[in-house]
């Protein structure tokens, strides 16, 4: 049968390769939101799980109010991109730096 | 017995997808693998009776957000070479650092007891059970007020990023509707008596 380790291991592991990912990718705009998304996933599943082996349906609410909360995100987020690609021409997260003092 | 191994091979698809995310050169391949990850967790989802989430993860995720984002990433014309220059670089220490993470993660629950009381084997719901009928109950009820404030971010969502990316363009040619209706004849046409011509 299913455990909740088996679960939250996967979550585990699958938070921690988007970390890496974060690093891989620092510079890329795009792969960053994406590693977000993923982020966001490996939550839901470690609330998915607890709700299930705890019989608690909170959990679940929980996820429903994050995947709205990721999908605002997602949209603003992807709108704010386009902005600064058609000021600036690039989504390199070095060439960002005008706030720099 | 059959189960398990459902679920470990679901799970090597999921982390086969999101190692092709973060490991990609083409940014349209990632947001693929993005839809493939998705679509696993869905499955994975169901397996512990969250019907109506992964419904929705596949609805919202796969329906509306990766459109938007494989839009995106197709609209603008990036130089991926360019943004994956230090990648070999950055390799041994993300790594590392999701080494450390995960080896974290997964000994706070495998070594430390909660002390929640966990059930080792939640039986499954009676037939005729609904999730969707459950989750509906609690959350117009219970959590009405987080609903209606996940409402106006929604709201606040549409107009920020309405907001952001609409631009005016000077030096467009548009249509004045309202002086072409108010024009009048005499305002165009003019009679003009001439002699006819005789060659």
């Amino acid at each position: 049968m299913l455990t909740l380790a088996n679960y939250l291991s996967v979550s585990a592991v699958l938070f921690s390769v988007s970390v890496a990912g974060i690093f891989l990718n620092r510079k890329n705009v795009i792969l960053l939101l994406m590693c977000i998304e993923l982020m966001l996933l490996s939550v839901n599943f470690n609330f998915i799980a607890f709700s299930r082996f705890l019989g608690n349906t909170d959990g679940q609410i929980f996820v429903f109010f994050i995947l709205t909360v990721a999908a605002a995100e997602a949209a603003i987020g992807l709108a704010i991109l386009v902005v600064l690609f058609r000021s600036k021409r690039t989504i390199n997260v070095e060439d960002l730096d005008v706030m720099k003092g | 017995m059959l189960i398990q191994m459902f679920f470990w091979s679901l799970a090597a698809v999921l982390l086969g997808a999101s190692i092709g995310v973060i490991t990609s050169r083409n940014p349209v391949f990632s947001a693929l693998y993005l839809v493939l990850a998705f679509f696993t967790s869905a499955v994975m989802w169901l397996l512990i009776e969250a019907e109506f989430l992964a419904v929705v993860l596949v609805l919202v995720y796969v329906g509306a957000v990766m459109v938007l984002f494989l839009f995106v990433v197709m609209m603008i014309d990036i130089n991926t070479e360019e943004l994956r220059k230090g990648f070999t670089r950055f390799a041994p220490v993300g790594g590392f650092v999701a080494l450390v993470v995960a080896v974290e993660l997964i000994t706070v629950f495998l070594v430390r007891n909660s002390g929640l009381p966990v059930l080792s084997n939640p039986p499954p719901h009676p037939e005729g059970y609904s999730n969707t009928k459950e989750l509906g109950a609690v959350l117009y009820t219970e959590h009405v007020y987080a609903f209606e404030l996940a409402s106006f971010i929604l709201l606040l969502a549409i107009i920020a990023a309405i907001v952001l990316t609409m631009r005016k363009r000077p030096g467009l040619k548009v249509q004045n509707i309202a002086r072409q209706v108010a024009v009048r004849r005499q305002d165009r046409v003019r009679l003009v008596s001439m002699e006819a011509e005789k060659d």
